[in-house]
């Protein structure tokens, strides 16, 4: 539904582009595509990475590590869980679901999916390459614990 | 040209054999691998189009003075505003972002304005928090929501204070090149 929206808008935008100016319209599209080419080999990396791992930590390990009564360490387990995989939210939410209905704590789901949305370990290379390291490790460094603090007070005000 | 590609691509073959091994040797998570891996490559696909394209006529159409009035160094609150609903308004995976950001880098936007934007792409994806309410609730995704937008406001300015000149000057002149 929403990718039709955007598709929606990005094809109106183009055809209003192409009609105010063609030759513009075009560097526009060459210049999408040689972003898109430029920063092609670490995506195709990052997906088959992403591959790799939710094969490995499938949703099952997940929900044992930080199942019913797991607490701080349950908490730190699902910080780096969040912090190193890549989950899909088509995924990722459904399983935090999962994981309430099952018993697991409502912080520990919430630095789970903090993290899994604002640290990206496994995309630094990438944000590297338009940050560079020092920035990039700061973002990724505070939003880790800015998960932590985010899931203490959605747990108290839960 | 050729190695030149090959040394590009060299992490990604690097990986690709790597999977192999996995299916030859673990066929049971090789499988699920490729099952993973094609399906998220069919998300990719399905969201990178829309996308690159608003980039590049982002890139062409909006002027540098403008970009610099609406989201520059003296941009203020409408800077911090337009950041959170260009974030917002965003769909796909947070490394989709990244070059966004390149290119309101080489527009000369504020460091902390790319920062929340990346922020807001992040966490505060519209289709996200849609997704989030139906499967945790409304009341968790709320509270999140609204603890999460001064955080990424304070995460952007933190880092800012924390990069020097030198730093700064670095990433927009690195931006130019990309």
């Amino acid at each position: 539904m929403f990718n039709k929206i955007l598709y929606l808008v990005a094809s109106l935008l183009l055809i209003l582009s192409f009609i105010k100016d063609k030759n513009k319209t075009k560097t526009a599209l060459e210049k999408a595509w040689k972003a898109f080419e430029n920063i092609l080999p670490q995506f195709l990396s990052i997906l088959i990475i992403i591959g790799i791992m939710l094969s490995i930590i499938t949703p099952e390990t997940i929900s044992r590590l930080i199942g019913e009564k797991s607490g701080w360490t349950g908490m730190l387990i699902a910080g780096a869980i969040g912090s190193i995989t890549l989950i899909p939210a088509f995924i990722a939410f459904p399983l935090a679901a999962a994981l309430i209905k099952s018993g697991a704590g409502t912080m520990q789901i919430a630095v789970l999916i903090s993290t899994l949305m604002m640290v990206g370990i496994v995309t630094m290379p990438v944000e590297i390459k338009y940050f560079g390291r020092k920035a990039t490790i700061l973002r990724n460094s505070m939003a880790f614990i800015f998960s932590f603090i985010a899931a203490i007070v959605i747990g108290w005000v839960l | 040209m050729m190695m030149n590609i090959l040394k590009r691509y060299r992490m990604f073959l690097f990986l690709l054999i790597v999977n192999a091994l996995i299916i030859v040797f673990i066929p049971d998570v090789g499988l699920k691998t490729i099952n993973i891996t094609w399906n998220n490559t069919l998300e990719m696909l399905s969201l990178i189009p829309p996308i690159f394209i608003m980039l590049g006529l982002l890139d062409v159409w909006v002027q540098r003075e403008t970009l610099v009035r609406f989201m520059g160094e003296k941009s203020g609150i409408v800077g911090i505003v337009i950041a959170f609903l260009m974030g917002s308004a965003a769909a796909g995976p947070l490394y989709g972002a990244f070059p966004v950001a390149g290119v309101l880098l080489k527009k000369g936007a504020k460091l902390s304005n790319i920062l929340i934007f990346i922020g807001a792409w992040s966490t505060t994806k519209i289709p996200l928090l849609l997704f989030e309410a139906s499967s945790v609730g409304w009341k968790f995704m709320l509270t999140r929501f609204l603890i999460d937008i001064p955080g990424i406001i304070i995460i952007a300015f933190v880092i800012e204070k924390l990069m020097n000149k030198d730093e700064k000057a670095l990433i927009y002149e690195n931006a130019l090149s990309l």
